[in-house]
């Protein structure tokens, strides 16, 4: 069941294939089938981009964060977008939203997962449904064909996290500032990836891609990996095996000696077992509080002895 | 490959399930001599199982004690201790717990009463001193050594040395030795983080000790590699000795290619010959001695391939399953969904998918073979791929180390089979 001509486009296992297959189609309409595979290709490819991105700024709401997830969701993006990009969809997306008036949906719904209480930013946008088809209406008209190499100066418009007051252009949130890593697997190598700088400077004018070489936003790579580091050391050992097994006479925990010792001197009360302990003196029997404390001790003692 | 074939010959006898109090069991592990059982749950509880010593066919595997502790993930038996001592690990932390027999236990503490209670302090007149009265034998698991410090990352195997001395714990990006008895130090030998994270693009998934070669340890990747690293050879093991990698197949390539290559568990064959990876959709054995694919490739649920994208969306493509061998190293065993699990015979090549699910199953009834419908003639009792119950994952289980019982966790049932035909393993 390949429905897509191998080597140009991946795969998408399930979620509504039509079974149109332009090797199927009459030479009659090849571009009209190509463009409905096309679109319907690119629906689902964006589709699985938003999801992504979803998983992946919701990632620190998981019961147990999850690293291998998150490396796993962050190379399933890029793979989409390196794809997109040579086949140029990349670049006319961006365009399209930079140059959107108003928020789409879909950054609508970035926005509202990264919301900060910004009231500016958040004037005159109301959260709307999530939904996919307010932008693919903007660029459905000029699908490019995907058939053989897409010969296309790949330079990538500038990329931005997030942010309420920038959400007009910003799409992009999370680690996909494209550092240099990925540029390794691009046989070209001349593929200028634009990496994005702080939100502040993103793309609110639209700007194409030109070659400006900024250095990676590490903040938002850091949010989503950087959420797995254990930052706290942990508490140390358990001061009740590390202690007490210090600083008392490991005779003591030979239960036969304490019994014996008991049983030899039956006039011996529990002070007496305590004032043996290097760690604690003779203690007056002066108030109750004292007394229930030394019944702690023994009791405390014996747990020890007998390891319960 | 004949899947799921009827297979007369194992006959399996369902003995009993136990319902772990609270949470899901998070791992499951017989000791070396098979005759405890340990598991683990979320709730950060260790319980052990101990075979009951009849001389009958069927034994018996009662819960004996269980003992806070933080959720845990792992765990795997040493061999220290009267009967042995087993660790678990859970987030950044491992334990050393020290398991033995008790037969006397303390009667009479002044402050507690018998159920552990605490008395009020007015009702007490006399001191008494506690004593020690026979008691049921039991088995106790204390806490004895906590090696923390040593992950920053959530630790997700760990594996004792065959030297007895020495295990190795593993998070996504690194991988320290530690010796047993030493609980401030350990050894950096792999280290895989990159220095701005933002480069990161694959985990360490698994890893595992070699059963004889005490140098020698394995770790997958989420990328579908394995390494085989030699300790001899440097100090920090990032270079590895060996890298274990199929080459893609282009026909079946997606976006979810390497989400569904990323292994979820590594084991060595008992042999140490061969190790025995999980992906996604398959189960493989590998030569060590042959790093350019596996030797064989078990299918364990192919027809959930055309559902990558709904099993991406609601995250089941990110289980783990784990797969285990049998003693004699002839029969692979791994998880799936609805309760499924899957025997294959590397011999034949034929899985059996068998069902862990108490309705299905009465004690000393005999596991029927069940089978995923995927086209052709529709037999009675098969179940469509859509009826699949994709919260009824089994994600762990165990092979006793010498016979043929193996313990599967079904969220927080614990289901011990027995093979009452072959109770043995025999030699092949």
């Amino acid at each position: 069941d390949n429905m897509f001509p191998k080597g140009t486009k991946r795969k998408f296992s399930d979620s509504g294939e039509e079974a149109v297959s332009s090797g199927d189609q009459g030479p009659a309409a090849p571009s009209a089938a190509a463009r409905t595979l096309s679109s319907s290709y690119s629906l689902q490819r964006q589709s699985l981009l938003d999801m992504s991105l979803i998983k992946l700024q919701l990632c620190h709401m998981l019961v147990e964060p999850n690293l291998c997830r998150s490396v796993l969701i962050a190379n399933t993006v890029r793979q989409i977008q390196e794809e997109m990009t040579q086949d140029g969809t990349w670049q006319i997306m961006t365009q399209a939203l930079a140059a959107a008036q108003c928020p789409t949906d879909r950054l609508v719904a970035t926005e509202v997962l990264c919301r900060q209480t910004d009231p500016a930013a958040q004037a005159g946008q109301s959260p709307k449904p999530y939904s996919v088809v307010g932008v693919e209406e903007g660029y459905h008209s000029e699908e490019v064909v995907m058939e053989g190499d897409v010969e296309t100066d790949v330079t990538m418009s500038t990329l931005s996290p997030v942010s309420p007051q920038l959400s007009s252009a910003s799409y992009l949130a999370g680690p996909f500032g494209m550092g240099p890593c990925w540029e390794e697997e691009e046989e070209d190598g001349e593929c200028e990836e634009e990496e994005e700088e702080d939100s502040e400077e993103c793309v609110s004018e639209g700007e194409e891609g030109d070659g400006d070489h900024l250095s990676a936003d590490s903040r938002t790579g850091e949010q989503v990996f950087g959420t797995f580091e254990i930052k706290h050391p942990a508490p140390p050992p358990d001061p009740a095996l590390e202690e007490l097994f210090s600083d008392v006479d490991p005779s003591y925990y030979d239960l036969d000696t304490v019994l014996t010792g008991m049983q030899s001197a039956p006039k011996m009360g529990p002070y007496d077992l305590l004032d043996s302990l290097s760690s604690h003196g003779p203690t007056a029997l002066s108030s109750s509080s004292s007394c229930r404390s030394d019944l702690n001790e023994l009791d405390h003692i014996m747990e020890i002895i007998v390891g319960s | 490959m004949g899947e799921d074939a009827e297979s007369p010959k194992i006959n399996h006898t369902f003995l009993r399930d136990y319902v772990t109090e609270a949470d899901v069991i998070s791992t499951v592990e017989f000791n070396q001599t098979g005759d405890l059982l340990a598991t683990g749950d979320k709730g950060g509880r260790v319980v052990i199982f101990q075979r009951e010593t009849e001389v009958s066919l069927q034994s018996v595997f009662s819960s004996l004690s269980a003992l806070g502790s933080r959720k845990v993930n792992q765990r795997r038996w040493a061999r220290q201790g009267t009967l042995g001592s087993t660790m678990s690990t859970a987030h950044k932390t491992i334990k050393l717990w020290k398991v033995s027999e008790r037969d006397k236990r303390p009667e009479g503490y002044n402050l507690k009463d018998e159920e552990g209670r605490l008395k009020d302090i007015s009702t007490i007149t006399s001191l008494q001193v506690p004593v020690l009265k026979p008691t049921d034998l039991m088995v106790e698991v204390r806490p004895r050594r906590v090696f923390a410090n040593g992950h920053t990352y959530h630790v997700n195997s760990i594996s004792v040395n065959s030297d007895g001395e020495t295990y190795l714990s593993a998070d996504d990006l690194r991988i320290n030795m530690w010796h047993l008895g030493i609980t401030d130090r350990s050894f950096n030998i792999v280290d895989i983080k990159p220095a701005n994270m933002e480069d990161l693009t694959e985990v360490i998934t698994a890893a595992e000790f070699h059963p004889h070669h005490c140098h020698l340890f394995v770790y997958s990747s989420s990328k579908g590699t394995l390494r085989l690293c030699d300790m001899r050879a440097s100090a920090l093991c990032d270079k590895h000795t060996k890298l274990f990698e199929e080459p893609e197949d282009p026909g079946n390539r997606s976006f979810f290619s390497e989400i569904i290559s990323s292994v979820s568990d590594v084991k060595f064959s008992h042999s140490g010959r061969y190790l025995l990876t999980r992906d996604y959709l398959t189960a493989k054995v590998w030569d060590i001695n042959m790093d350019k694919g596996p030797v064989e490739t078990f299918q364990v649920h192919e027809y959930l391939r055309s559902k990558l994208c709904s099993l991406y969306e609601n995250d089941c493509i990110f289980d783990k399953f784990e797969c285990v061998w049998n003693s004699s190293d002839s029969v692979i065993m791994t998880g799936a969904y609805n309760s499924f699990f899957r025997m294959f015979d590397r011999e034949t090549g034929r899985g059996v998918t068998l069902e862990a699910w108490r309705e299905s199953s009465k004690p000393r009834a005999v596991l029927r073979t069940r089978r995923v419908y995927t086209g052709g003639k529709r037999r009675r009792g098969d179940v469509g791929v859509d009826s699949l119950d994709f919260t009824k994952k089994i994600l762990h289980m165990a092979w006793h180390p010498s016979e043929n019982i193996i313990a599967i966790a079904a969220t927080n049932n614990l289901y011990i089979f027995q093979d009452r035909v072959n109770p043995e393993t025999q030699a092949q």
